[in-house]
């Protein structure tokens, strides 16, 4: 398997079958791997083939599933739940989305698999409702595997029984993590809980409870059909399998990755998404979402995989990947996690609630010329405060973002702070528009697109910028044929 | 629908469907037909993969091309959406990339009905569970 730099096993019937006809899922295999559990493998084979298998969450934490599947089994209780987190709520990810709109069936069948594993009736998909088109063919699917028996009583004849249910979130991000997930689905607000208890101790209703991604689920059919020992070829030594990748911002070839875990950040940046945009030159790539941070041209080589990528102060997460230029500036990308996690802390603790809404006024300041020194030790500071203290991982992982920045782009940091200037030429309290006035023939063209009026001159005279009204739009500068507007 | 009881059954039912698969693929036979799937994932119906299906379906007909065209989820090309598979019995399946309607019926007249090659062919770069 050498000839592509991809392979596609959570993406395996993803773009290849009707996800709204369960035959054709069937035609590929489907359900064999359900079949195959209950007929012939003992719950315990199961566990221990996942366990086998290295299979580790695709979620962002990277627990080992069999691991966890067995807590949950050993747990005992007259009621279990198994339960997918399809809330994907990191910017710019769409792998859990398309996962489900491309083949429902996979996710379905894992649970019912992992019901069996851990003595589980029923399960329950937290879906965010503004994913509208995977809801949909969500519920078709679990229509379709009701009708056929699939799901439901005495499943392939056996005693086993598991039925699905759908629960949907409002699209807040804190409710992607599990405690908070489990609280929302029982009616009560989305905040999380200190663990332990872990879920598969006291989980849904008190029960214990099995929380998995959608990717992860994805990849259990095929690990049960193919055997954990072909599954665990795949990838490193820690990390096996394959991870899906949003591929997306600056590059050439956005979309879905699904590469080989240990693939290095250049395969998949240059190879698979075919380099960067407009021939521009590569600045950074940002892993993980808010919880993660910023690469450089130096990890380009690592090899992708959980412990790499935490190592090198980012992590997997759950698999956005944002390319950045050499227009962003990277201490408006810090800025702009963070304003998200203000937005998106619950507000229960005090470090997160109000340590982060003073890091992003820090960053605001910096960005508008008005941070000093003093400034950047105290993001650093009060970064790993609010890391330690936080109560869930929201809080544990928001710094995140702001100390890889600090750490691979100082100097960034010191020209906003020192120079009072913004090298990508992004932050706009920064930046100065101007006419030389040698270039400029006063063909009043600038002056008449100006949408503010901030342009005087008399006609075929060089024009002035009164920069106290220039709100900064770069119109003029996009209208001028002869190169006499600049930014300063 | 007929229930399933058991693994036999799934089985079964799954050799049946996988030949009629394979007839439906084969170049020369009778119930060979050409197979075209439209990616219609979020991000492919927002670039308007819902006017190429419907498109699709109409123009075949009108052409009198017998064809079986049917919907899929997100190829993985969301920088060429709307994409398209058009397999030929007896042929690798092509995808297309950036259809959009003048682009489905430049596929029909050239490759569809003349074999001739089509700008667009967006390469297979992955490898499947299979191989
Ligand atoms: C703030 C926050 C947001 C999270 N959002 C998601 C999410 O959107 N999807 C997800 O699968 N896991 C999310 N997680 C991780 C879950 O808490 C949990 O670890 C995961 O669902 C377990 O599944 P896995 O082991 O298969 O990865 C989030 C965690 C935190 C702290
Ligand atoms: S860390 Fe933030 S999101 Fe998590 S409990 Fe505390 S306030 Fe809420």
């Amino acid at each position: 398997m050498t000839k592509y730099k991809q392979i596609r096993i959570a993406l395996n019937n993803c773009g290849v079958i009707d996800p709204e006809n369960i035959e054709d899922y069937i035609a590929r295999d489907g359900y064999m791997a359900l079949g195959k559990c209950i007929t012939e493998m003992t719950p315990q084979d199961v566990i221990k083939e996942i366990k086998d298998s290295g299979l580790r969450g695709r979620g962002g934490g990277g627990f080992p599933a069999g691991l966890k599947w067995e807590i949950a089994s050993k747990n005992h209780a007259d009621q279990k739940y198994v339960v997918c987190n399809a809330d994907e709520g990191d910017p710019g990810a769409f792998m859990d989305r398309s996962v489900l709109e491309g083949d429902p069936h996979a996710v379905l069948e894992a649970m019912a698999i992992c019901g069996y594993s851990i003595g589980a009736t029923k399960g329950l998909i937290y879906i965010r409702a503004e994913y509208p088109l995977a809801i949909k063919r969500l519920k078709i699917a679990i229509d379709q595997a009701r009708e056929v028996g699939l799901l439901g009583k005495n499943i392939f004849g056996s005693k086993f029984d598991f039925d699905i249910e759908l629960r949907y979130g409002a699209g807040a991000f804190v409710c992607g993590e599990e405690t908070s997930l489990i609280h929302s689905m029982e009616g009560l607000r989305g905040e999380p809980t200190i663990k332990p208890p872990f879920p598969a101790e006291k989980g849904y209703l008190g029960k214990p409870t099995n929380v998995n991604n959608v990717e992860t689920y994805a990849s259990v059919p095929i690990i049960i059909r193919k055997g954990a020992s072909w599954f665990n070829k795949i990838g490193t030594e820690k990390s096996k399998g394959t991870k899906v990748f949003a591929l997306a911002g600056k590059v050439n070839n956005v979309g879905l990755v699904e590469v080989p875990m240990g693939t290095t950040l250049r395969e998949v940046i240059f190879e698979i998404g075919g380099g960067i945009q407009n021939g521009k030159k590569f600045k950074a790539v940002q892993t993980g979402g808010p919880s993660g941070g910023c690469l450089t041209e130096k990890h380009l080589d690592t090899p992708i995989d959980f412990d790499n990528l935490v190592a090198a102060g980012s992590m997997m997460g759950s698999g956005g990947m944002i390319v950045m230029d050499e227009d962003n500036c990277m201490v408006s990308v810090a800025k702009f996690y963070l304003d998200f996690t203000v937005e998106e802390s619950c507000g229960k603790c005090s470090p997160c609630r109000i340590g982060n809404k003073r890091l992003f006024e820090l960053l605001e300041r910096i960005t508008k010329g008005q941070g000093t020194m003093d400034d950047l030790q105290r993001l650093r500071n009060m970064s790993n405060v609010i890391k330690d203290t936080s109560l869930c991982g929201l809080g544990q992982t928001s710094p995140n973002p702001v100390l890889s920045t600090l750490d691979n782009f100082y100097d960034e940091y010191l020209a906003h702070v020192k120079d009072h200037k913004c090298p990508a030429g992004e932050c706009k309290d920064l930046m100065k528009y101007f006419i030389i006035a040698e270039n400029c023939v006063g063909c009043t063209a600038c002056a008449r697109v100006c949408p503010v009026g901030a342009i005087t001159g008399e006609k075929k005279e060089a024009h002035l910028i009164n920069s106290e009204t220039c709100i900064k739009c770069g119109a003029c500068m996009e209208r001028c044929k002869f190169d006499a507007i600049i930014i300063k | 629908m007929t229930k399933i009881k058991t693994l036999a059954d799934l089985v079964k039912l799954r050799d049946e469907l996988q030949s009629k698969q394979a007839l439906a693929d084969s170049a020369d036979n009778a119930e060979s037909i050409i197979q075209i799937k439209v990616g219609m994932g979020t991000s492919g119906i927002a670039s308007g993969a819902k006017a190429v299906i419907d498109f699709l379906v109409e123009a075949l007909e009108k052409r009198n091309i017998e064809a079986n065209v049917s919907q899929t989820g997100d190829m993985g090309y969301s920088y060429a959406e709307p994409t398209i598979e058009v397999k030929k019995p007896g042929k690798d399946p092509v995808v297309f990339g950036f259809v959009n309607v003048q682009k489905a019926d430049e596929i029909i007249e050239k490759y569809i009905k003349r074999d001739e090659l089509v700008e667009g062919i967006i390469p297979v770069n992955y490898h499947t569970i299979d191989n």
